[in-house]
């Protein structure tokens, strides 16, 4: 990772790729990474050690510490656990693939949470066709999905490359405006009538994903996902487009003199960008789901950006930083059972640690050694 | 980037070069000749909805505006932020938390303090959880030079967490009953004064309603003066278009942003606390569900100017109006009936639309302040 990234910190408008940091080693970054994962989970401890001043016995030293164990016995202590884990982690990967992406090209794709919608929208109506066989369906499907997003996402990067837009906002409207759209398309114009709450019909049996492993619903999409990791990982770094995609992104003018054409890559990104969360999507729904519910209440798109930050927008760093969110989303049931903890200290936690590493440099203070590290002379090295 | 920003303004004119702007030349094209068509083949009915709907608007200016007021304070927020070169997509968690926190205190004091002191409280509250969200805010985008969206989206989770998570402990679990609503027509004009015709309605949705519906005015009129009238206004200006030069002239960048900042969140915390103590009473989990991206839009729509962003709070809000009068009574006409059967959804999504055509610039461009989003390095040779 070294080699890869290194993009300046100059002042350019919103930088997003001021946040893949700067060349001083894998060690470093992933020194801090850890730090702020800790520091979000001390707050996260705090905040119960706190709240059980609220039960009958008062301040409970050892709740953090139950509540947590009781997590990781849910999300890892038992075949059930480590599938709802994996079925977690897969649409977290594919929606922080899909930001990670956008950072690479210095765009900061917001919406990731719509262009899941459309996604599984897209996945939801495709797999109610009657009389494809079984793994050409699924295939249909999937493509389908990845469509629908990427048009979700071309939308933006048209705008951005066209007229200037800003990809931040247009995604933030395209948010509202996939939630609004399809709460109406599934909840009355493709409304399946037998439903009592307003969803499109189920996917047809052909359309489902394959159950891994017998007797839990861990599906075959984790692996769809580890291998858009790669497919990521392998584009960005391994061929001409993504070198140009980095290019674009480390340095808009500097691309444009080498004979890049950063409108062309902008468009490009956002609409892959947006097919990995459609794909995201369209799993969720040949996975868990099976039918697009009119009040579809998910938050994959947007934690997506929390799993791209926390990852470094590197695709194996999203794999892990997936798979940590997948643990702690998949033990919290079993925590607010146990212990009483409202499953919402997840997002807390989970905005705590983005929250360090965004403060990074603060965290780098503390380091051995970082107090060289803090300042404008290691935040702008090629600024020059 | 002053040269960029001229060159991005002079090429709107210019015809497009590159295969992707014939694209969009083409789609533009289609959908002014379909609006062309549109308005001629149904214009008779335009006009007669036209009428329908002022006549509607003007007996029920009240709930128009009820509507800007959060969407209308958001905006202010925004304004505050990004005119000194802050942006600020935390708008709608520092809203839902001032909605808790204000709904919170509310509702516990109303037994030992009697309603109308334990909601005024309350708004203190909601105000004051506001501004520590903006003050965290201002610290990361100021001193530790954090990416200003992602500082906004940690906000956002971080709200949307927390008030979840304390909403179950503490009113949920506990079975605390909802908060008691501020006072209606506080400055309690004559009812005479609202019967008279054309303007009463309007003065009754301005000094009828509720405090903070009436503070709404005054703020917008007082920072539209402020921002564009006064030394605080100009400085502000200066550090949100160039703050190098704002700088060598001996104005504190520094300064003016973290204050900008957290003032900013005083409007959004009065926003909050509109939508529980003033509107309704009680907090749902996500309640604000979008008003802060609304007010995003308003600010936008409104070019980052205190009284377009209340215009824009006031269309939108006759849009959601619109919506819910052709559920209660369909209008006249053909045109009427069609309108009458588009869902809801339909106009929810017109804020966010139309401010998708302002970005892009087919009606007349927004351009932010040059500065917008972008940390001062007072080292920075650029």
């Amino acid at each position: 990772m070294t080699s890869e990234t290194g993009p300046g910190q100059g002042g350019m408008s919103l930088n997003p790729t001021s946040l893949l940091g700067t060349d001083r080693g894998l060690g470093r970054q992933f020194t801090s990474t850890v730090v702020a994962i800790l520091l979000g989970l001390i707050v996260g401890a705090l905040l119960i050690w706190l709240s059980s001043a609220l039960s009958e016995d008062g301040f409970q030293l050892d709740l953090p510490l139950a509540a947590y164990l009781s997590l990781l016995q849910g999300s890892l202590g038992n075949e059930r656990g480590w599938a709802n884990t994996f079925n977690a982690a897969t649409p977290l990967i594919l929606t922080g693939l899909s930001v990670a992406f956008g950072f690479r090209a210095g765009l900061f794709n917001i919406g990731a949470q719509g262009q899941f919608f459309l996604g599984a929208f897209g996945a939801a109506i495709l797999g109610t066709t009657v009389g494809i066989p079984f793994p050409l369906h699924v295939i249909w499907t999937l493509v389908g999905g990845f469509l629908f997003g990427a048009f979700w996402g071309f939308i933006p990067g048209l705008l951005k490359a066209w007229r200037g837009a800003h990809e931040v906002v247009v995604t933030i409207m395209l948010n509202s405006v996939a939630a609004l759209s399809l709460n109406w398309l599934a909840g009355v114009v493709f409304r399946d009538p037998a439903a009592t709450f307003p969803r499109t019909s189920d996917v047809e049996g052909s359309a489902l994903l394959p159950i891994l492993l017998e007797g839990t619903r861990m599906h075959a999409g984790i692996l769809i996902a580890v291998g858009a990791a790669l497919a990521v990982w392998f584009l960005l770094f391994k061929t001409t487009l993504g070198f140009e995609i980095r290019t674009v992104g480390a340095n808009p003018s500097a691309a444009r003199y080498a004979g890049i054409r950063p409108a062309r890559i902008t468009v490009l990104t956002m609409s892959l960008a947006g097919g990995l969360a459609g794909t995201a999507g369209a799993i969720e729904i040949l996975g868990i789901t099976k039918n697009y519910p009119a009040e579809y209440n998910t938050t994959y798109g947007f934690d997506g950006i929390a799993v791209a930050l926390l990852g470094r927008a590197h695709p194996f760093g999203v794999v892990g930083a997936a798979l940590l969110f997948a643990v702690l989303r998949a033990g919290s049931g079993a925590m607010q059972r146990e212990t009483g903890i409202p499953v919402d200290i997840i997002s807390i936690v989970q905005g705590a640690i983005i929250l360090f590493v965004a403060a990074e440099m603060v965290i780098r203070r503390f380091l051995p050694g970082g107090r060289r590290a803090t300042g404008g002379a290691a935040a702008a090295p090629s600024a020059a | 980037m002053s040269a960029m920003a001229t060159a991005s303004m002079q090429r709107r004119l210019r015809p497009p070069t590159t295969l992707l702007g014939w694209i969009g030349v083409a789609i533009l094209g289609v959908l002014a000749v379909l609006a062309i068509l549109f308005v001629v083949r149904f214009w008779d009915g335009l006009i007669q909805l036209g009428e329908w709907f002022i006549f509607f608007a003007a007996t029920r200016p009240y709930i128009i505006l009820g509507f800007a007021v959060p969407i209308g304070f958001g905006a202010l927020c925004g304004v505050m932020c990004e005119r000194s070169g802050v942006v600020n997509i935390g708008i709608e968690g520092m809203m839902l938390t001032a909605a808790f926190v204000g709904f919170l205190f509310g509702a516990y004091l109303h037994e030992p303090l009697g309603h109308v002191p334990a909601a005024i409280v309350g708004v203190g509250f909601a105000i004051l959880a506001a501004t520590l969200l903006s003050t965290l805010h201002a610290w990361l985008a100021i001193t530790v030079k954090a990416d200003q969206i992602i500082s906004g989206t940690v906000i956002n989770i971080l709200a949307l967490g927390g008030t979840a998570y304390f909403n179950q402990l503490l009113v949920s679990t506990a079975g605390v009953s909802g908060a008691r609503t501020l006072p209606r027509n506080v400055l309690s004009l004559p009812p005479e004064v609202y019967q008279v015709p054309v303007i009463g309605p309007v003065l009754n949705a301005v000094f009828g309603q509720g405090p903070i519906q009436m503070g709404l005015i005054f703020a917008v009129i007082f920072l539209q003066v402020m921002l564009f009238r006064s030394r605080w206004g100009l400085r502000t200006r200066a550090v949100g278009e160039h703050p190098k030069a704002a700088d060598t002239v001996g104005i504190d960048v520094i300064r003016v942003r973290y204050r900008n900042v957290i003032l900013g969140g005083v409007f959004a915390g009065l926003a909050g606390a509109y939508l529980t103590l003033e509107s309704v009473g009680s907090f749902q989990d996500g309640m604000t569900a979008g008003i802060g991206f609304i007010a995003l839009a308003a600010m936008i729509f409104g070019r980052w100017s205190p009284i377009g962003a209340f215009i824009a709070a006031l269309i939108f809000g006759a849009a959601r109006t619109l919506g819910q009068a052709v559920q209660i009574s369909a209008p006249p006409g053909e045109l009427g009936q069609a309108i009458a059967s588009w869902p809801a959804q339909w106009f929810g999504m017109f804020p966010y639309i139309l401010t998708i055509i302002v970005l892009a610039g087919v009606v007349g461009r927004a351009v932010a302040p040059a500065a917008d989003g972008i940390p001062y390095d007072k080292e920075s040779r650029s």
